[in-house]
């Protein structure tokens, strides 16, 4: 009785920590323009929020472990279409990333935005705490509906960030990434969602999944009874068909080919592209696709039909080609952009493994890209702020002259390789794992291919920081050249909110190979099915 | 052939009905002149008050009166219908008439090609 | 009003929903000021939502239609106003949008209209909305015809009052279009009238079934069903039936605009399901003629043409006015799917497209009124000056282009659900790339209004007045309401979508 209560209680807190969740950064953006005459409040409305965000997330977090899942049915907007959130040890962990990053990069952004002197910051900080209610949203969404509307918050209120300067080629990548985005989430996320509802005659994430395949035996999982009897039976080659439409709908995993919107979206503010672009708005994309594979086809129907068996490839394919195509990018956030892409896929090809013990190697890199990429962006937006560069060949020995900020690119590029003493190695060593245990060998050669490929396009920037000398400016080319590019030698270290928030999150990044469980006991849960 | 005549003649006035029809629509279609599009439209709207009135008319058939000497009568409402289809024609033909004569002052002319010459993108 | 008086007024409230707004537009003419005439007009059509709501509420409660048999002459003697669930909604759609627009119509039309001519304007106003009231309510063949064509001569005379010498050559084209529409209409419904001796709609459908089945009727029957469905499909702007739209659009006066944008189309649509659920029996229809095939066509290729060339234009109202042409044709392909999703999905989006549309004319009407044009190059850059009014053209738009989240959505979502039901999986992807194309020339206009540098005219523009503001963020705000609470639209259309089909089987 008194255990029954306490857990019904803990329930309704948790209820209300899901609603202050979305709504924290919600009365951001209501709050912020009331600010817009005074930047220090406006800036304090955003640290406030995303403190308090972080807050909330970490305070949900031991339930989680201790086995919760609490529910929240917001309403019901038709038939079949439930606003409703329910936090899961995935989404768990893809909320605590988003929300922990967001303050780091509150902090980075104030730094950033003051020190280029961008216009409409307002607009900026407004679009920014929306993105982020959209990412809560869709960590915590409990079905598909709540999910692609999400999904689309997440793409519209990114929309004006990418085109925030405004100028030809911003507006030109503005397009791309909207129609590339919607695009794809409304000619194949929409139908695909459609169709499930059509042959599952429901939408939730569900542990084993809501598709039935024809001649296995439904997965009878907890919760799943009624749902699973109404479903449709459906051949193997529809299952493929439909994950094809999920995979390639979910253009935000920049699964090749619907990739083209992530580099165009580097012409963002490097705030954006840091957070929401190695972060929220991908790791939205590949969160999604884990969710739909783990919840709504179940890893066992996927790995005894064979549906899914091509995803191996095409995730394959995009790991080594998206590399191979960063080798050749000289623009920083290019690089790292292409860098984004392979990686993303490493998450996909995980999933496509369908072991529980890849599963785990998706949930594990999901949290190192993220910390991992955040501080190379955010380590492309300091060389930028302090020395204006935007090239690698422009790096010659800029390692010395921003010391900070170029071991925290180091300590990036290592994670990004999979080197010890950083996160991104446990999350490879998982999925390796998976993939030897199972004799999958494609995979296997994937990922050390790709290896060798990361250390060849990360490697020759950490040369050129630290070994090689910066090349004198040539006399003649002074006067022609944008007055910044030829001092060279005036700059230092960035602003102190920027080597801040970069120092924190290459730490991270070290923390959490030191530390791993914080991450892997919630990917065991999810494995475990909830 | 001669019963196909007469199957014709029986039904003329509704050979007359589809003539009247197709020649209002063409004027319709075919002239430039605005004056000319709406007389054509009338004779098109003219031809349906044929169609009702056609049918309701019965020969040596009577106006509704209620009588046992009167045994066959005209259907009276296809004629009252078209009284207010014909009210709805002389709205619409004033209405256009109207719009023709604001049209001549604001373009100087009434011919359809010459207007859409002065507004090239009024198309 | 006491609760004896609103006993004997009850009773009569279907007469009352046209009786109300014709005597209204004929007092208003006796108003020299516009300002008079306007308070009138307000006045009004705020009493007219209030009515379709009561019946609608009354309809919903007993699950039967209301019957008003005018002079008390039962049909098919004489003429009845049936209020079932399906015109109940409508009749709400219309009304309230007439209503909405009204505050919005005190500075737009003074802007737009000579002092003289503005009692002139919201008299014919008055008519139009009459007529489209009227239309909806009629249970009567020939009635309808009657009221379409006051709602036509009164909208011709709406699109001439615009200002440009170009709205008196659209408003005379119409005028051509129109009037061939409706009268191939009337002779449909002469063939029928010959057939089965009735003008009633439930009659006419009752006496249908038995002269089908005689094949010296047959034929007579199916000319008729042929020029009923070209001649409303005409006055709905069907593809190709379209091309009078587009410019009567652009040059009518802005709130003009919007009220046609949002109402007229509509109840033309409604009068075609009436006509092909309720009197033909779709199911006549599919033995018969390919109907169903042909819509399905048409529709998709409005849907797909219309979008782009929605995509090409310079001008807002005119690439709205193709925007509407498409989202016709998103409404006739639920109607040609006819099964209970599709159906709803239909019904649904008369309302959706309703609100959102006249959403982003209104804004468009304001920022007609601040800088006198809505061409791209003009509205350069003009979110930044006139920041309330194009947040809410965005948030409409955005509703437009079916974001989940939004009106347009659930629309959307019914019509992919009814295209499921009805075996064809090629039209879903059809219906969503279709929206894709939307995304394109909503996405256009908004970068042009957000991000491109900001015009001579753009520059110097305030933010539009409140009166302005309301009725559009009202609108605005209830694109995303309905995307959220479905219980007006959604669960009113399954309703008389179950009507509809019921009235087949």
């Amino acid at each position: 009785m008194l255990t029954g209560l306490t857990a019904f209680s803990q329930d309704m807190s948790s209820g209300d920590l899901i609603i202050a969740a979305m709504l924290i950064p919600t009365a951001a953006a209501l709050l912020i323009p009331l600010f817009h005459r005074s930047p220090n409040l406006r800036e304090a409305v955003t640290l406030i929020a995303a403190a308090s965000l972080a807050m909330v997330t970490w305070s949900l977090y031991p339930r989680i472990i201790a086995g919760a899942q609490p529910e929240l049915k917001v309403w019901e907007v038709a038939p079949g279409l439930d606003l409703a959130f329910k936090v899961e040890p995935l989404g768990m962990l893809f909320g605590l990333i988003a929300s922990t990053l967001w303050v780091v990069n509150s902090i980075y952004s104030i730094g950033y935005m003051r020190g280029n002197d961008e216009p409409r910051q307002t607009q900026f900080y407004v679009c920014f705490a929306v993105a982020i209610a959209a990412t809560m949203s869709l960590a915590f969404s409990a079905n598909l509906f709540t999910m692609f509307v999400a999904y689309e918050l997440l793409t519209l209120s990114t929309y004006p960030l990418v085109t925030h300067k405004a100028t030809p080629e911003a507006m030109k990548a503005g397009r791309v990434y909207l129609v590339l985005l919607i695009g794809t989430s409304m000619v194949l996320f929409l139908p695909a969602i459609l169709l499930t509802w059509a042959a599952a005659g429901t939408l939730d994430f569900t542990p084993g999944g809501i598709i039935v395949a024809q001649g296995l035996e439904p997965v009878q999982a907890l919760g799943a009874g009624d749902a699973v009897s109404k479903a449709i039976p459906l051949s193997p080659l529809l299952i493929g068909g439909l994950l094809f439409l999920f995979v390639f709908g979910i253009g935000k995993a920049a699964v090749m080919p619907v990739h083209f919107w992530l580099p165009a979206a580097m012409v963002a503010p490097t705030p954006v592209s840091a957070l929401l672009h190695a972060v929220a708005v991908v790791k939205a994309g590949v969160f999604s696709i884990l969710k739909v594979v783990v919840y709504i086809f179940g890893i066992d129907t996927l790995s005894q039909t064979g549906a899914g068996d091509w995803l191996v490839y095409v995730a394959g394919f995009t790991v080594i080609m998206a590399s191979i195509v960063a080798l050749r990018q000289d623009n920083l956030k290019k690089r790292l952009a292409f860098s984004t892409v392979s990686q993303l896929s490493y998450v996909v090809l995980a999933a496509a493994i369908l072991t529980p013990v890849s599963a785990i190697g998706a949930a594990m890199h999901i949290a190192a890209h993220a910390v991992s990429k955040i501080t190379l962006f955010f380590a492309a937006g300091s060389i930028y702020t302090a020395a204006h560069k935007t090239e690698i060949s422009q790096l010659n020995g800029i390692g010395w002259k921003m010391p900070w900020t170029m071991s925290a690119f180091a300590i990036g590029a290592l994670a990004m390789i999979g080197l010890p003493p950083t996160a991104g190695f446990l999350g490879k060593w998982f999925m390796l794992q998976g993939a030897v245990t199972t004799e999958q060998w494609f995979p296997v050669a994937v990922i050390v291919l790709s290896t060798v490929l990361n250390a060849g396009y990360f490697l020759p920037i950490l040369v050129r920081a630290f070994f090689l000398e910066a090349a004198p400016v040539p006399l003649h080319a002074a006067g022609a050249k944008n007055a910044n590019d030829t001092h060279h030698d005036d700059h230092g270290e960035a602003p102190f909110p920027i080597v801040l928030a970069l120092t924190i999150t290459a730490s991270m990044s070290v923390l959490l190979f030191l530390f791993p469980d914080v991450v892997l006991d919630l990917a065991k849960l999810m494995v475990a099915g909830g | 052939m001669i019963e196909t005549l007469e199957k014709f003649a029986n039904h003329y006035n509704f050979f007359i009905t589809i003539f009247l029809m197709i020649s209002g629509l063409f004027i319709v279609i075919a002239r430039g002149n605005l004056i000319k599009k709406l007389i054509g439209l009338s004779l098109f709207q003219t031809s349906v008050y044929l169609l009702y009135l056609t049918p309701a008319k019965i020969l040596n058939a009577t106006a509704p009166i209620y009588d046992k000497h009167y045994a066959t009568y005209s259907n009276p409402l296809p004629h009252v219908l078209m009284l207010t289809a014909i009210v709805v024609g002389v709205a619409t033909i004033a209405l256009g008439l109207a719009l023709v004569v604001r049209i001549k002052e604001a373009y100087g002319t009434i011919e359809e090609d010459e207007i859409f010459a002065k507004d090239p993108e009024a198309e | 009003m006491s609760s004896s008086s609103w006993g004997t007024a009850e009773p009569h409230l279907p007469i009352l929903l046209v009786i109300v707004p014709l005597f209204g537009a004929l007092l208003v003419t006796f108003l020299r000021r516009g300002i008079l005439a306007w308070a009138l007009t307000l006045a009004v059509t705020f009493v007219l939502p209030l009515i379709a709501i009561t019946l609608l509420a009354k309809v919903l409660q007993t699950g039967q239609p209301i019957i008003y048999e005018i002079g008390n002459w039962p049909a098919p003697i004489g003429i009845v106003y049936k209020v079932d669930q399906l015109s109940a909604y409508v009749l709400c759609v219309i009304s309230v949008i007439g209503a909405v627009i009204m505050p919005f119509a005190r500075r737009s039309i003074g802007a737009e209209i000579q002092e003289s001519a503005q009692s002139w304007y919201y008299a014919v106003y008055l008519l139009c909305l009459t007529g489209l009231l009227g239309i909806v309510i009629t249970g009567d063949a020939f009635n309808a015809f009657v009221f379409l064509e006051i709602s036509s001569l009164a909208t011709y005379v709406l699109i001439a009052l615009g200002r440009h010498r170009r709205a008196l050559l659209s408003a005379y084209q119409y005028l051509i279009m129109g009037t061939i529409g409706a009268t191939l209409y009337i002779i449909g419904v002469g063939l029928l009238y010959v057939v089965t001796g009735t003008l009633n709609f439930d009659d006419m459908a009752t006496r249908l079934g038995p002269a089908i089945a005689d094949p010296g009727y047959r034929n007579a029957v199916l000319t008729a069903l042929g020029f009923i469905f070209v001649g409303v499909s005409l006055k709905l702007a069907l593809f190709p039936m379209h091309v009078w739209l587009p410019n009567a659009y652009a040059y009518a006066p802005s709130v003009a605009t919007a009220f046609l944008a949002g109402t007229a189309t509509k109840a033309a649509i409604y009068l075609f399901i009436r006509v092909i659920f309720s009197v033909f029996g779709i199911a006549l229809a599919i033995d018969s003629l390919p109907i169903p095939l042909v819509l399905i066509v048409l529709s998709i290729a409005a849907m797909f043409l219309a979008s782009f060339s929605a995509v090409f234009e310079e001008d807002a109202k005119r690439m709205l006015a193709y925007s509407s042409i498409a989202q016709v044709g998103y409404i006739m392909l639920g109607v040609a799917l006819a099964n209970q999703a599709s159906l709803t999905g239909s019904l649904a989006h008369i309302a959706n497209h309703a609100v959102m549309k006249t959403a982003l004319f209104l804004a468009l009407g304001a920022v007609f009124y601040r800088i006198g044009s809505v061409m791209y190059a003009d509205m350069a850059g003009i979110g930044r000056t006139m920041p309330l009014t194009m947040g809410a053209f965005a948030v409409a738009g955005i509703g437009l282009m079916g974001t989940p989240g939004t009106a347009g959505f659930i629309s959307k979502w019914y019509l992919g659900l009814g295209a499921i039901d009805a075996g064809h999986y090629s039209i879903v992807f059809m219906i969503v790339a279709s929206s894709l194309i939307s995304v394109i020339y909503i996405g256009r206009i908004t970068e042009v209004v957000w991000f491109r540098a900001p015009s001579e005219s753009a520059k110097t523009a305030k933010e539009a007045p409140l009166s302005m503001l309301i009725p559009l963020w009202l609108l605005a705000g209830a694109t995303v309401y309905l995307g959220f609470d479905t219980q007006a639209t959604v669960d009113v259309s399954a309703k008389a979508a179950e009507v509809l089909l019921g009235g087949i089987r």
